[in-house]
């Protein structure tokens, strides 16, 4: 079969019919509940024939954008301070909150996720201080939390690395005994299009899928690895990679909260049931630059990124609770201040982070020291008093 | 049992045995490790008495075996990795140097990474490329690993089981020309009574000069101890062990009454771990000195085929070719 053939399938067996409700919208074998008008999709079926449908109550839709609002805020008041000299750098989430949100919500308290460093919608459903990565990309630390405690793992900047971490702890769980019954626990691995072509994410795919690991591989597709399209990366749709390493794939609209939820859930309930791991793609964009070093101008036109708008994750969910007449302006109001009270605080408290003391660099290199470290630490230690009147 | 006379390669295998009875988190893993029990059969028999959720082979990729082996240890697991051959362990080398030796620094302490790489290394048996590398400056230059190695049967037995004791992630190298050599090997001796992993070691007093050598060149080494004292010089062998952190103290104490040094490897001269234990015993040793610290390694070139790997490998005539040199400043 030549490449890019698009008879190319997950499965040896073909899609069940879709449901006549689900209206696609973009490319082949899209699951989406949402519409990009807010209209809302009762089910819709994968490419192996799984039906995907979620029934939330009026506050769990609620909940949900206000997540929404909430990531794209805090992310807005990082670039912000990436561009006002108090960050420096910063990795922007735009655009892609409803694959973060809808996939960090559909996470169960047990489960455990492994981030790039663009995850801060991730983060936040996960009950971490916002603030957080903002210590990292300010520079005074590489990530605080503690990832056993928030099942949070820390941000990985080398592309792709995660995801062998991510099939190790898998592994663990299944060695620890904790699949096969519906509270056992599952692992996701976040990571991007650009890294489906690094050699770790296929020794990942093949490891997940030889040692059946309780793992939903999460890709987020946001069309560009800093300034390559997709295109660059792979010739069949990314989701299909999956057939060949014998596991499920399946593509989400990343810019749906609704179904990233129904894809995620469903994929991690497989998983901790010992149905082995699955890949989701999130088709979704990009919507601001790689990071705040880049220019998306030298390499993508205004009419894409326009198009793209018109699919605006949070605008269609306001449009459906606006509809159904979930929530009503003074809802959307109070999300508003709340997002504005909690950047301001968080501008407050970025503005107020020390910086830390030159002699902590020599701190945890070793659980269990180094004597050639200490005398290090002890001659810099030294050396900073040999300055009169230094304040060190 | 007390006592026995073990390969080098069956003190690991017994030592590696001991690790998995005492401790139910350590994994073994790598390529062929389980039925096989690896290329050298240092896993021999564990897989069939321990189960293949211990002892597990891995797919053929060696990015895998440490990456996964990290989210292992993320887990709670003890990861013990095969690396099959020195020269095969590069693709693994972004996992280990920037996931591996860095998780702990990064996580200010909160995640620990107690991994043990075992390696294979170093050349004299024959092999085709590849096969007889000696690549321990990549990971000692490496802060967040810490780089040992073992000389003997009875090093190896203690030194791998207390790697994999430490909460420090390991590099554990192997001499693999010296797997086949005996030596009695105390096998009761508690753990916590043991020699300590990160020291160095004086294995022949001496007056005349100092040799520093680790792995497969500390028996050389002391063979040319034995031809120097027929011609009358005692040389001080001292196996360094360790490679990060260096123990350079008994090394320094040696060179203050000997004033003279020899630095041996199989690896590469340039930028190897003699430079650097050239440099520290220069700046320690200084006024003690009678001759500047000489270096017999490898050649920088890359590994040689085998038919001329003796001429590239230090052996007993120029170590003995080095003394004379330092002896003769």
């Amino acid at each position: 079969m030549a490449k890019g053939d698009p008879g190319v399938t997950t499965r040896g067996r073909r899609a069940a019919p879709r449901s006549k409700r689900a209206t696609r919208t973009d490319g082949p074998e899209l699951v989406q509940l949402l519409t990009p008008d807010g209209e809302r999709i009762e089910s819709a079926t994968g490419p192996d024939g799984t039906e995907y449908r979620v029934d939330f109550t009026d506050e769990q839709y609620r909940g949900l954008y206000r997540d929404l609002v909430l990531v794209r805020r805090l992310d807005a008041e990082a670039t912000a301070l990436q561009r006002q000299g108090e960050l420096g750098l910063w990795a922007s989430l735009l655009g892609q909150e409803a694959a973060q949100v809808g996939s960090g919500r559909a996470l169960r308290a047990q489960d455990m996720a492994f981030p790039t460093y663009r995850e801060h919608g991730v983060l936040y459903c996960r009950g971490i201080d916002p603030i957080m990565p903002l210590g990292l990309f300010r520079g005074v630390d590489q990530g605080g939390w503690d990832p056993n405690e928030f099942k949070f793992n820390m941000y990985t900047i080398v592309i792709g690395a995660q995801t062998l971490h991510a099939t190790g702890y898998a592994m663990g769980v299944h060695m620890d005994g904790k699949t096969g019954t519906e509270d056992g626990e599952a692992v996701i691995a976040y990571f991007g299009d650009g890294a489906t072509s690094q050699g770790d994410v296929n020794e990942a795919f093949v490891w997940a899928s030889v040692f059946n690991a309780p793992l939903v591989f999460f890709c987020q597709n946001n069309q560009y690895a800093i300034s390559e399209p997709l295109e660059r990366q792979t010739r069949v749709p990314l989701y299909q990679r999956a057939g060949g390493f014998g596991f499920p794939g399946v593509r989400v609209d990343g810019n749906d909260v609704l179904a990233s939820y129904a894809v995620t859930r469903h994929a991690l309930d497989n998983a901790r049931l010992g149905q082995g791991p699955s890949l989701i793609e999130a088709y979704t964009y990009r919507m601001g630059a790689h990071t705040t070093s880049d220019d998306p101008t030298r390499y993508r036109i205004a009419s894409e990124v326009e198009a793209w708008q018109a699919k605006d994750p949070i605008a269609r969910m306001k449009a459906f609770l606006t509809r159904q007449q979930i929530a009503d302006e003074s809802f959307f109001a109070e999300v508003d201040e709340q997002a504005r009270a909690e950047s301001v605080h968080l501008r407050e408290r970025v503005l107020a982070m020390p910086d830390p003391e030159p002699v902590t660099m020599f701190d945890h290199v070793y659980p269990h020291g180094s004597p050639e470290l200490d005398a290090q630490r002890a001659q810099f230690t030294t050396y900073l008093e040999s300055f009169e009147g230094s304040a060190h | 049992m007390a006592t026995e006379t073990l390969t080098l390669g069956k003190a690991l295998n017994t030592g590696l045995r001991k690790a998995l009875e005492n401790d139910p988190k350590v994994v073994i893993m790598g390529e062929d490790v389980g039925k096989l029990g690896g290329v050298f059969r240092i896993t021999d028999g564990l897989q069939k008495d321990f189960g293949d959720q211990r002892v597990i082979d891995t797919p053929l990729a060696e990015s895998g075996i440490i990456g996964t082996a990290v989210g292992l240890a993320i887990r709670g697991f003890r990861p013990v990795c095969e690396i099959q051959f020195d020269g095969f362990v590069y693709p693994a080398y972004d996992q280990i140097v920037s996931q591996v030796a860095k998780m702990h620094y990064r996580s200010q302490g909160k995640v620990r990474i107690p991994m043990v790489i075992r390696i294979p290394y170093g050349g004299g048996i024959g092999a085709v490329e590849h096969h007889s590398e000696s690549p321990e400056a990549y990971f000692a230059h490496t802060a967040g690993l810490k780089v040992v190695t073992c000389a003997n049967p009875q090093d190896a037995y203690v030194m791998i089981q207390q790697a994999i004791a430490s909460d420090d992630p390991v590099v554990f190298l192997e001499p693999k020309r010296r797997y086949w050599e005996k030596g009695p090997v105390d096998l009761d001796a508690p753990l916590s009574a043991a020699y300590p992993l990160h020291a160095s070691r004086v294995v022949r007093p001496g007056t005349d000069a100092t040799v520093l050598a680790y792995g497969p060149m500390v028996r050389t080494c002391l063979d040319a101890a034995t031809a120097a004292a027929e011609d009358g010089r005692e040389l001080e062998v001292i196996d360094l062990r360790s490679l990060s952190p260096l123990d350079l103290g008994p090394a320094y104490e040696s060179v203050r009454r000997t004033g003279r040094c020899v630095v041996v490897h199989e690896a590469p001269g340039n930028l190897g771990l003699g430079s650097e234990v050239a440099a520290r015993i220069t700046e320690e040793c200084f006024y003690s000195l009678e001759s500047p610290v000489l270096r017999v390694t490898g050649y920088d070139t890359p590994y040689p085929a085998a038919r001329v790997e003796e001429e590239y490998l230090p052996d007993l005539d120029r170590v003995l070719d080095a003394v004379d040199r330092a002896h003769g400043w």
